[in-house]
């Protein structure tokens, strides 16, 4: 699939955010280097901080390409940043120690490069996974990138209506980081809790917005504790205490034991999420649905939108629709 | 009759709008809506008799400050139709998403297949205004939410509306929720509600809205009037009086 049925898509439903941010993340959209890590950031300056980008990347690893990101002038879209992106291969044996040391290494390269190099942000990190955003409306982050010059097998959108912090380029979801890339409707009111939790276990927040922290929760939940996707979402929106009561004996150790060791992942707040990696989706919703979600399916593909028509758009031939239940998963897997 | 035509397709909906409101501002009886997809706020605040006919997906707040016509939806609703409507209808041949009937104020909604969560959250009634939602599928949680008044009557199989959803009335003072089937469990029920077997002079006021609903989508009413039906109520005149003031 290529990004012109999501762009149209995505402007169905410009009334939900403001100009202000707007992304795209495709999955599949580097075959010739995917298994290389497509190292994404924006740079205020090149000539200022991509000197101290390079040698960093380089005490760890091999860059075996790199480009800055095509864009093309668009009268909406004020290019503060530039793109670029590196096409990145870890030396495992720096990172002795751990059972996956190559995302070791990258996550804690985002981590340096994102709170000790002025003037450079990671906004991306992931194999074979491309992430375009900036401050504006769909149509025109679309139009500047060109999205459908790419092509996918996983594709996400975003349109952003900041509240609580400004709209910013590093601001605009998709947030990625490694395989992982999120999207998300709704405020994280726990972030303050989440972000003291995720923050001491290295990950660092430095995008200025609450949806930052999902990225690097499914990251330690799935990649580093093992857990499947599905527990990682009952981990982040529990089931409420009364209902894990009334559960038979084994669900009931399981989901007291889940909330007691990720009490301080617990998302409040309203929210309708979809996480991405490379081999499927996930969508679910805050326990008291505060935030719409819809799926349809049509033949292998699922979608998952805020809207109906925005599916319709896409797809106007649906085999199903429905909505899922509050704090429910919705899976999506990528099919041999 | 005059009937007017509107094909939506790939139009904003300040113009559609603009259509509709011109149609029934040239005296038309019936206008058919076509390719509608995600437009939201279609006819908002239009006042008449005109019948409005969407073909499509409408988006969010369908109907919304409506005071007379009728709209038909051939698809599925997005969040809150019938938002604050004041009077008329809404026929929803299809499902509808959360908040349906939010706030309305007088008129019916009636929705064929299944509503989101928060269906009827904070209806209200005043004199003879009295909003009723009619849901011929399931619904789910938070029912009836702060429900102030009017009535929402829910069709469903009673087997598959079961114990999953929470907060039924939640901070429910003033209206009725009737629902399908015999009594739910306690734990369903938000808080400030309460649930007794319907009587027979509350079965006798729904038996009219059963025989409509069930003439508007071609059903067949015999088994939803031989049925028996649960009233879920504020537990007391006013259950909130002490949450926020206090002698």
């Amino acid at each position: 699939m290529d990004g012109t049925k999501i762009r149209s898509a995505l402007s169905m439903m410009d009334e939900r955010g403001s100009g202000e941010g707007a992304g795209y993340a495709v999955y599949g959209a580097f075959p010739e280097f995917a298994d290389y890590y497509a190292i994404h950031v924006f740079f205020d300056a090149v000539h200022e901080s991509k000197a101290a980008v390079d040698r960093e990347l380089g005490n760890w690893g091999t860059v075996v390409h790199e480009e800055e990101i095509p864009t093309y002038e668009n009268r909406n879209i004020r290019k503060v940043h530039t793109p670029w992106r590196y096409f990145f291969k870890p030396d495992p044996s720096l990172m002795p120690r751990s059972e996956t040391p190559e995302d070791d290494i990258v996550m804690h390269l985002v981590m340096k490069i994102n709170t000790t190099i002025p003037g450079a942000l990671v906004y991306a990190s992931g194999k074979n996974v491309g992430i375009f955003k900036a401050a504006g409306w769909p149509e025109d982050v679309a139009d500047f990138y060109r999205i459908q010059d790419y092509s996918g097998y996983i594709w996400l959108a975003h349109n952003r209506y900041p509240t609580n912090t400004p709209g910013w380029w590093g601001g605009a979801h998709p947030f990625n980081l490694l395989g992982w890339s999120v999207v998300h409707n709704g405020e994280i009111t726990s972030y303050g809790t989440n972000r003291r939790f995720i923050e001491s276990y290295g990950y660092r927040c430095t995008m200025y917005t609450d949806t930052e922290v999902v990225a690097y929760l499914f990251d330690l939940l799935v990649r580093r504790h093992g857990l499947r996707p599905e527990m990682a979402v009952k981990a982040l929106a529990p089931p409420f205490w009364d209902d894990i009561d009334r559960m038979d004996a084994k669900e009931r150790t399981l989901y007291k034991a889940v909330r007691l060791a990720y009490g301080s992942a617990m998302m409040n707040g309203p929210f309708a999420i979809v996480v991405a990696q490379r081999d499927g989706i996930v969508g679910f919703t805050d326990r008291i649905k505060l935030r719409p979600l819809v799926c349809g399916i049509a033949g292998s593909r699922l979608y998952i939108s805020s809207e109906e028509a925005a599916i319709r758009t896409m797809e106007p031939g649906l085999d199903e629709v429905f909505m899922p239940r509050a704090g429910e998963p919705v899976v999506g897997r990528l099919g041999k | 009759m005059t009937r007017v035509t509107i094909d939506a397709a790939g139009m904003h909906y300040t113009p559609l709008n603009r259509r509709i409101r011109e149609a029934i501002g040239a005296g038309a009886d019936e206008i058919i809506i076509t390719g509608v997809m995600g437009q939201r706020f279609i006819a908002d605040g239009v006042r008449g008799r005109a019948t409005i006919i969407i073909h499509g997906i409408p988006g969010g707040d369908l109907g919304m400050f409506m005071s007379g016509p009728t709209c038909i939806v051939y698809g599925n609703c997005d969040h809150a139709p019938g938002n604050t409507m004041d009077g008329g209808m809404i026929i929803i041949h299809g499902s509808a998403g959360d908040a349906v009937a939010h706030s309305m104020r007088g008129g019916k909604v009636f929705v064929r297949d299944t509503i989101g969560y928060r269906g009827g959250i904070h209806m209200k009634q005043y004199q003879d205004k009295c909003p009723v939602l009619v849901i011929g599928g399931e619904f789910r949680s938070y029912l009836g939410e702060y429900m102030a008044g009017g009535l929402i009557l829910a069709l469903g199989d009673p087997g598959k509306n079961s114990g999953k959803e929470r907060g039924i009335g939640s901070g429910i003072h003033g209206g009725r929720i009737v629902i399908r089937g015999g009594p739910l469990d306690d734990r369903c029920l938000g808080v400030g509600a309460a649930q007794r077997p319907l009587s027979g002079e509350g079965y006798r006021e729904i038996q009219p809205l059963i025989k409509e609903f069930a003439d508007v989508f071609s059903l067949d009413p015999d088994p939803l009037l031989r049925d028996r039906y649960t009233e879920i109520v504020p537990s007391s005149s006013r259950p909130f009086a002490n949450k926020y003031t206090w002698e």
